[in-house]
């Protein structure tokens, strides 16, 4: 079976920086993946290379068997890739309702559409009672819920998830890693950008290390958490 | 019944503008003088050419100094073609959409090369571009004279809608309609077009995308909006009214020179959207309202200085121009949002304090 995301000799450039080099992975259909590393491995390069905000050097790209190299980025959207960008990237005028409303802008289907509010709504508790309030307002939690909801409004088959964690308190961190694994319990894939690697690895099936824009270990998540290089180098131990 | 009332007050305000709006000519023409009648039809104008850089400045976002550029376009293209320049006189009909159109291309050419700019540098882009048209119009008057230069193009046709030219006065019913109170009725009429245009634009598919695209552009490309796609639009569509505005600007002063196309005039288009309330229709309306009739009325300063003081201290043409501009800081420091502003941007400068 092929898989939904498949990457390989991907590698991506700015200027004369080689920010990633021959990264190859894939993700299955409804599977939980992480890619993690420390802070300038090349991780958010390599995301925005996929959802086609920067163009890859070269590699390709294929979703469920598809090339998506060289489309731009709302292109890719259409094709069924969601992408929550990194510090949220909600639009803080509109409200939490017409942030949702936005993330459905490609579609036309009107009365799934207000089925699928009524669901990220259920999803998100929170932001129903804050429907009207302009996104700007709200804690960094609540606004890393919105870019999910918005993310799942356009019923993507993956979704892209970039530092979902960052400046997030703890508690919030793990309210926000609830709705994620639901959200891939409704059989959608994700492809989880991390570098909190404990957390990562805990919730995903399989991981990949990226070091300096290459792919140094991949494999089971379980096996990485207990891998000595990954545990020295990102889970904090002697 | 509640609905019944209402939507019969509705219709009564509704009627009871419009009325006022037809009347309001011959009131300003009884109380201040024909010259104020013409400020009126220049006024409606600016209201055109507001609303048009409104779409690109308040609704998409993006800082565009040079709009005059497609004003001068559309004033141009008019006078081209129907003066004794060229010797061409063809109908407005065919001459306004044409050059309101050429101006929309241009609005397309200015928008593609800056589309990765934002703020600052688009600012300084499409100010060079404004400049480079001016001095185009200045300097075409060889080795084909094109433009005619610095001394403008003269003679310009005044609009004719069947045998009734706007310079010219009509009787109808006994009743004398001056060419002032023609060109404000057509002007009104249009000003109507480009409000309904612009309010159909801000509530529509396209008009979120904007607002998406001016919020947080990344995140409005991964929600699937097409950002190339209506960036340019908005560009068109502000330059297509611009160049509306302009082959009105020509055929209603018979007259036009590049110099009338200046950056300053940019600016003030500017001033009107952001004083007025930016993004927000009524806001742009009565910015470009105030900043087009403030300016003139201050010009009696000096009729009070003669009577106050028995001579004038301060040349009226000084005096005006540092009002206005202790005008414009006062209203940017206590109404930073501008004068009728929108909720939203009410909630961008509410959060800007906290």
């Amino acid at each position: 079976m092929t898989p939904l995301l498949s990457v390989s000799q991907l590698s991506v450039a700015y200027g004369g920086i080689q920010a990633v080099r021959n990264l190859s992975l894939d993700v299955a259909q409804g599977e939980m993946v992480c890619l993690i590393g420390a802070n300038g491995a090349g991780k958010t390069t390599t995301l925005k290379a996929l959802s086609g905000l920067i163009a890859a050097q070269s590699g390709s790209i294929q979703l469920d068997g598809q090339p998506l190299s060289g489309l731009p980025a709302h292109a890719i959207a259409r094709r069924g890739m969601a992408l929550v960008p990194e510090g949220r990237g909600v639009f803080p005028r509109m409200s939490v309702a017409e942030n949702l409303m936005m993330g459905a802008y490609i579609r036309t289907d009107r009365a799934a559409i207000a089925h699928d509010l009524d669901q990220v709504y259920s999803l998100l508790p929170r932001l129903t009672e804050r429907r009207a309030q302009p996104a700007g307002l709200l804690s960094g939690g609540e606004q890393q819920m919105l870019a999910l909801g918005r993310a799942m409004m356009a019923r993507p088959r993956l979704l892209l998830l970039d530092e979902p964690s960052m400046g997030l308190a703890p508690l919030m961190v793990q309210a926000v890693f609830d709705i994620i694994r639901r959200i891939a319990a409704s059989g959608v894939a994700v492809l989880l950008i991390e570098q909190n690697a404990h957390l990562a690895l805990k919730t995903c099936a399989r991981g990949y290390v990226l070091e300096t824009g290459m792919i140094t270990l991949s494999g089971n998540a379980t096996e990485l958490a207990a891998n000595p290089a990954v545990r020295h180098a990102y889970l904090g131990e002697a | 019944m509640l609905n019944a009332s209402l939507l019969r007050s509705r219709w009564f305000s509704f009627g009871l503008l419009a009325l006022g709006l037809a009347l309001l000519p011959f009131l300003i023409d009884a109380e201040l003088g024909r010259s104020w009648v013409r400020l009126l039809d220049l006024a409606l104008l600016y209201v055109i050419l507001a609303l048009g850089l409104n779409i690109v400045v308040g609704y998409a976002g993006l800082l565009d100094l040079g709009y005059v550029a497609f004003y001068a376009l559309g004033a141009y293209v008019y006078a081209w073609l129907a003066s004794p320049h060229f010797g061409l006189h063809l109908p407005f009909w065919a001459i306004l959409p044409l050059g309101a159109a050429l101006a929309g291309l241009f609005g397309v050419l200015l928008g593609a090369p800056t589309l990765r700019l934002r703020g600052d540098y688009l600012a300084i882009v499409t100010l060079g571009f404004g400049e480079i048209i001016r001095i185009f119009m200045n300097n075409l008057n060889a080795p084909y004279n094109l433009t005619n230069g610095p001394q403008g193009i003269n003679l310009i046709d005044p609009i004719r809608l069947g045998s009734t030219s706007l310079s010219q006065p009509l009787t109808v019913f006994g009743y004398t309609f001056s060419g002032a109170h023609l060109t404000y009725y057509f002007f009104l009429l249009l000003v109507m077009a480009v409000i309904f245009i612009s309010m159909r634009l801000e509530n529509s598919r396209i008009g979120r995308a904007w607002v998406a695209i001016r919020e947080d552009e990344i995140a409005a490309a991964a929600t699937g909006i097409n950002t190339r796609n209506l960036k340019l639009l908005a560009f068109a569509m502000g330059a297509t009214f611009g160049g509306l505005a302009g082959g009105l600007f020509a055929s209603f002063q018979g007259f036009i020179s590049p110099e009338s196309f200046n950056l300053m005039e940019s600016i003030m288009i500017l001033c009107m959207i952001v004083l007025g309330g930016m993004g927000h229709i009524p806001g742009v309306i009565f910015g470009a309202l105030l900043l087009t009739l403030l300016p003139e009325a201050l010009r009696y300063t000096g009729d009070w200085q003669r009577s106050v003081f028995g001579q004038i201290y301060i040349d009226p043409a000084d005096l005006r121009m540092l009002l206005f501009g202790i005008a414009l800081v006062a209203v940017m420091l206590y109404r930073p949002a501008g004068l009728i502003p929108s909720a939203r941007r009410r909630q961008e400068f509410a959060d800007a304090k906290t």
